[in-house]
């Protein structure tokens, strides 16, 4: 009986992450955050290569 | 974006320090696993000696593979991600500091009691409990540090791989508290407090989240910056990240069981433990592939640049690793497969294949950041450490892969009459070929270590032109 809630409540939790996760409100928040190892010290990936360095 | 100097004074020196030692350790640690896979071979090479019997080496090899190099790898990467992303220098420098000379005293202990044969006979926990305290001690600090530093952030939002560094922070802490905790006889012997199935119970507790939080989160942590970093594009999907994390690190911690299939463990926590397992697939995929499509759009970069090989490709060893793991943890498929090669085989398809190969494409991100210098060395050195590398993996996990299907099936062969079909030592002979071929895999590999080595040196050697004001002191801690 217990385990059967604990199962339920656990399920609905993850159910809930992915409904935040992907609500149009967190959108541009989420997008933002996508880029901060991007923006972090300026230079471009040194190491290696290459003909084009990235785009901002 | 434009370079610009940094706002932020980052504290790079203890991050040199890990970089550096990463490397060292994991040519030493290699250099182990190499002997030990001759040893196999040709059980001469332990020259009659105590010191350098099988037994007492291999923990060696694990600890030095896993927690010296892996964990190297793990610090250094880890104090450049929570600065960068936190846009904060690391809290309490000296106490990060710490963490460096503790780990690296906790290594040299475990390097001179493993081989003295002091074990607490727990795999991936043998070290004994003096060492065991200074480990709680380091790890203890670490989390200060990692923590501390998250806490003084510029940025509100915390990125997605300080929380996979996190969750292996504070999973590896309390996974080894709780699997050490034993009584001391003496200085070098102790016994746990654990005995029966309620120990082995705890031990694979212990031992697969090592594998989920140490070998798997810290690395993804990795992996979700130096990937979108080197590919120089944002992460595939953020939101995907999201749920990956809260997914893998509720699902790992009841995966242990399925180490214990058929022993005395009650058959329920058998079944508990392979059937997490398998759900297990899902999240380790969505964040492989979360990681692969990164590059979606842009898949040339991987023909030119061989740091992003390494990176993508060490992905593609998750993938396959994470897939075979759960296929490995069915009852019936582990009826085969469990205490023969093939399990060798998929960890080091795990640890040569993702943690290694992820780890060395990061070090060769970080080292030309950390020294100010424009790139590598040697750029087609850093290519040819890659096919080593690719190589070494697929001939080892080639081998162990035939070798353990084919013990498994001479194992359990039996004639008419119940009597066994083959002796063991005959599973052994027909083995022996694959053994070579599982060296040379290995050599192989070490051999690309060794490449990656005089690359650093090259690049980070004092009289090379110091630019941005690097300090090449770190060289040679």
């Amino acid at each position: 009986m217990i385990s059967g809630i604990v199962t339920a409540v656990l399920l609905l939790a993850f159910l809930a992450i992915a409904v935040w996760a992907w609500s149009s409100r967190n959108r541009e928040r989420f997008a933002e955050a996508a880029r901060l190892p991007l923006k972090d010290d300026g230079g471009p990936a040194p190491a290696a290569c290459c003909r084009k360095e990235r785009q901002p | 974006m434009d370079p610009q100097p940094n706002p932020v004074a980052y504290q790079d020196q203890v991050i040199r320090q890990f970089s550096v030692m990463t490397v060292a350790w994991g040519i030493v640690g290699m250099t182990v696993g190499v002997l030990l896979a001759a040893q196999l071979m040709f059980p001469a090479l332990n020259l009659d000696t105590a010191w350098l019997s099988y037994g007492r080496l291999r923990p060696l090899h694990t600890n030095a593979v896993i927690f010296a190099f892996g964990g190297c790898a793990l610090f250094a990467t880890s104090y450049w991600c929570v600065q960068r992303t936190c846009r904060a220098p690391l809290f309490l420098p000296r106490l990060a500091s710490f963490t460096f000379w503790g780990w690296q005293a906790v290594i040299v202990a475990a390097a001179i009691t493993l081989p003295m044969g002091m074990t607490q006979g727990k795999e991936y926990a043998e070290l004994e409990w003096p060492i065991d305290i200074l480990i709680a001690a380091v790890w203890v600090s670490y989390a200060v540090v990692f923590f501390g530093t998250i806490a003084k952030r510029q940025v509100s939002h915390i990125y997605v791989a300080n929380w996979f560094y996190g969750a292996f922070i504070i999973a590896v802490a309390v996974l080894h508290i709780v699997n050490s905790i034993s009584v001391p006889v003496s200085l070098t012997k102790s016994y746990s407090i654990y005995g029966g199935a309620v120990d082995a119970m705890v031990q694979w507790w212990y031992g697969h989240n090592a594998v989920g939080f140490f070998l798997t989160a810290g690395f993804l942590g990795m992996m979700y910056y130096f990937v979108p970093k080197q590919a120089g594009r944002p992460i595939y999907s953020y939101r995907l990240s999201i749920v990956h994390f809260w997914a893998l690190i509720s699902v790992y911690m009841w995966a242990g069981p399925h180490h214990l299939h058929y022993t005395a463990l009650p058959d329920w926590v058998q079944s508990l433990g392979m059937v997490f397992s398998l759900i297990l697939l899902a999240p380790s995929w969505g964040g492989m592939i979360n990681g692969i499509m990164t590059l979606s759009g842009a898949w040339h970069k991987l023909r030119e640049d061989p740091i992003l090989k390494f990176l993508i490709v060490s992905l593609s060893f998750y993938g396959m690793s994470t897939f075979e793991g759960p296929m490995m943890s069915i009852k019936t498929v582990n009826a085969l497969s469990h205490y023969t090669d093939w399990t060798i085989g998929h960890v080091h398809s795990g640890a040569l294949g993702w943690v290694a190969m992820i780890s060395i494409g990061s070090i060769y991100m970080l080292v030309p950041r950390l020294w100010g210098k424009p790139q590598m060395h040697s750029v087609p050195a850093i290519n040819l450490h890659f096919w080593l590398s690719t190589i070494g993996t697929v001939l080892y996990i080639v081998a162990m892969w035939i070798a353990g299907v084919m013990q498994g099936l001479m194992w359990r062969a039996v004639n008419d009459d119940g009597t066994l079909t083959y002796s063991f030592v005959e599973s052994l002979k027909a083995t022996y070929p694959f053994y070579g071929l599982r060296l040379a895999g290995g050599l192989i590999f070490l051999s690309g270590m060794l490449v990656m080595a005089w690359n650093v040196w090259k690049t980070i050697e004092p009289q090379a032109q110091p630019q941005r004001g690097a300090l090449p002191a770190g060289a040679q801690a």
